[in-house]
């Protein structure tokens, strides 16, 4: 029990931030080890649940990462790597290819895609890789980018049944995502009570993950970025806590969407910014790149100087890919079932380029620049954000502001994405209404403070098991429904084939008209 | 065939002058209007998941505003003797205006200036000069 503990505050503890986690302590010691003592005996039980874990070769494997990666290669397989085989389709998709311009004025699957995107690119990005790195070393990064492609095809699952199972209703609003597919998709399979059971399970443990890993965690990562910069911040996480929840209050509650899109055409060129620095830093220093290969190849099956080896190594890359992309949780498929398409089939395709772009290109960037960078020294502590901030301002000395600036919009993204699926979780539970949007809503804003003001641990686990918990019901759910995505692909195929879907081409449109 | 004024029309005060001006033109020569009114869009602006969420019932509500906008102005070219028929799109105005213009062989495209105030002018005068600049018949701006 104590190891398991240990095992997972220690990613914890690290990301937090040495300095931030020091001078938290010191000043908030009392408030932090009354709360933490408070709800540790409720919490304690779940996370090490939701994380238990069982040693193989010396090393404790959380059993949810294995549940993850084994759905994720079921359905690769499956559906016969459709991530490989349907790429180019993908991109065809997003790039409007199939949009009839008599639609114009719907949503796009470019716009689903950048939505759903903004939901997952984040800290996981950042924080997460750095962890990852820190504690499996190089060769983590070759069992993400393998966590990431295999990931697709769960993304690609999941988002068909969201839009297929789908409640319209009459004003046009619409409302999807794993608790409709799960006890609608079910009762068809005559498993009504199993589907009703999995679905509020599900919409339990998303309302959990929603404040914690998508809203705690993401403020408390932010707020550490800012108080390693500005140190004289440190007592005043509450301010930023603050702050913080007055800005998603205006986007959530105001209604005042202009923010969330200034935001949102911020946090892509931040992406962009992002992406370039590391290519930069890549090419810079390209002449070290084959050995940064050299050393995520070797890592990955050696695993040297990393606690547990190759396996080490495996589980920290599963583990942080799986946070960073979400394939598997559930949550993609919530923003995702909004779209409007002529078939479910279409946006399955859109959504497997998200763990693509999410973990195959931004992750693999960051762990190429912290290897190439050479910051990484195992057992230093340091790790999480403070590892990549390194590694970027190692070349680049400005880049830890730009990065601090990009961790606090991602941040902030995130949690306006996550305060959305959380609230359909609510409203799956408890109806929908505009009082009750407003109930959630409210709760959301005060864990933004807590999230930010205290480093509870146990609060922080809990939430971090949650967001995985999710998973449980998703997937068993997607298994049994599985066979139903295979029913509406082969529908698909038959339509592209007989030439009832087809691109849309200018000229085609000019033609007709 | 009759020459067709294609109006583009956006429900501001200079967009009525220009369909008023369509009218006279149109019974001088005794031709008809189309007016086309394209509500802005743009296929890759953000969304946020609420809005994602609403899209489809907004646009429903935004087509039948539109058209409700329509209507008195559509009876108003009717009643002085002019054929008239509508069009409401989404898209990028001046895209739609050249497209619809070259589609239906309109004779000449009519469209308001910009606004009645220097400022708003400046702030979205973007669409009277694209047009000058990529209009495939000949273009006609009333003040």
């Amino acid at each position: 029990m104590r190891r398991l503990a240990l095992w997972l505050a220690l990613p914890l503890l690290a990301l937090a931030g040495n300095a931030f986690a020091q001078e938290a302590a010191e000043a908030a010691l009392s408030v932090d080890e009354r709360i933490s003592a408070a709800v540790a005996p409720f919490v304690n039980p779940i996370v090490s649940t939701v994380f238990f874990s069982v040693p193989i070769l010396g090393v404790d494997f959380p059993l949810i990462v294995g549940w993850l990666i084994v759905a994720a290669t079921v359905f690769t397989l499956y559906f016969g790597f459709i991530q490989v085989r349907g790429f180019a389709h993908s991109i065809s998709i997003v790039k409007g290819d199939y949009l009839d311009p008599n639609d114009a004025g719907e949503v796009t699957p470019f716009q689903a895609l950048t939505t759903a995107l903004s939901g997952t690119v984040g800290l996981g990005n950042i924080a997460g890789v750095g962890v990852a790195v820190y504690l499996g070393g190089p060769g983590a990064t070759f069992w993400m980018i393998l966590a990431g492609l295999l990931g697709m095809a769960s993304k690609f699952t999941e988002c068909i049944l969201g839009v297929h199972y789908r409640n319209e209703y009459p004003d046009g609003t619409v409302s999807g995502g794993p608790m409709y597919y799960l006890s609608k998709g079910l009762s068809e399979q005559n498993r009504a009570g199993l589907g009703k059971f999995l679905a509020v399970f599900f919409s339990i443990c998303c309302i959990g993950g929603a404040l914690g890993g998508g809203n705690m965690f993401q403020a408390n990562q932010s707020f550490a970025q800012m108080a390693g910069i500005f140190p004289a911040m440190a007592d005043s996480g509450w301010l930023f806590g603050l702050v913080m929840a007055i800005l998603v209050g205006i986007v959530i509650i105001g209604g005042i969407k202009s923010i969330a899109r200034v935001t949102e055409k911020v946090v892509p060129s931040m992406a962009a910014l992002y992406v370039g620095a590391a290519l930069i830093i890549i090419f810079a220093n390209i002449e070290a790149v084959p050995a940064a290969f050299g050393a995520i190849i070797d890592g990955a099956f050696t695993g040297e100087g990393v606690v547990g080896g190759a396996i080490g190594a495996l589980i920290q890359g599963f583990r942080r890919a799986a946070f960073s992309n979400e394939a598997g949780i559930g949550s993609a498929a919530i923003a995702h079932s909004a779209v409007q398409t002529k078939h479910p089939a279409t946006e399955g395709y859109v959504a497997l380029l998200e763990p693509f772009i999410d973990t195959v290109v931004i992750c693999t960037m960051t762990s190429l620049v912290i290897i190439i960078t050479g910051v990484w020294v195992p057992d230093s502590g340091v790790s999480g954000i403070d590892l990549t901030s390194q590694a970027f301002s190692s070349n680049i000395p400005w880049f830890r502001y730009v990065l601090a600036v990009a961790a606090i919009l991602f941040a902030f993204s995130t949690m306006l994405s996550w305060s959305y699926y959380g609230m359909k979780a609510w409203t799956y539970l408890f109806g929908e209404g505009k009082a009750r949007e407003l109930v959630f809503k409210f709760i959301f804003l005060v864990f933004i403070v807590i999230g930010a003001s205290m480093g509870l641990g146990p609060v922080i686990d809990f939430s971090d098991s949650m967001i995985f918990a999710m998973s449980l019901a998703n997937i068993l759910g997607l298994y049994f429904l599985m066979s139903k995505v295979k029913e509406l692909l082969n529908d698909y195929n038959a339509r592209l084939r007989s030439g009832e879907i087809r691109k849309v081409g200018k000229e085609a449109a000019a033609k007709r008209a | 065939m009759k020459e067709l004024y294609l109006v583009g029309f956006d429900d501001t005060e200079p967009s009525r002058r220009a369909v008023e001006f369509a009218i006279a033109r149109a019974k001088a020569s005794s031709g008809k209007i189309l007016l086309l009114y394209v509500l802005e869009w743009s296929p890759y602006s953000f969304l946020t998941n609420e809005e994602l969420a609403e899209r489809h019932g907004r646009r429903k509500e935004e087509l039948s505003r539109a058209e409700k906008i329509m209507e008195p102005i559509v009876e108003n070219v009717r009643a002085s003797g002019v054929e008239c028929d509508v069009s409401v799109r989404y898209g990028d105005p001046a895209e739609l205006i050249c497209e619809h213009a070259s589609e239906h062989e309109a004779v000449q495209i009519v469209v308001g200036r910009a606004g009645d105030s220097p400022f708003k002018a400046r702030l979205l005068g973007s669409l009277v000069v694209t047009l000058a600049q990529v209009t495939p018949v000949p273009l006609t701006v009333v003040p």
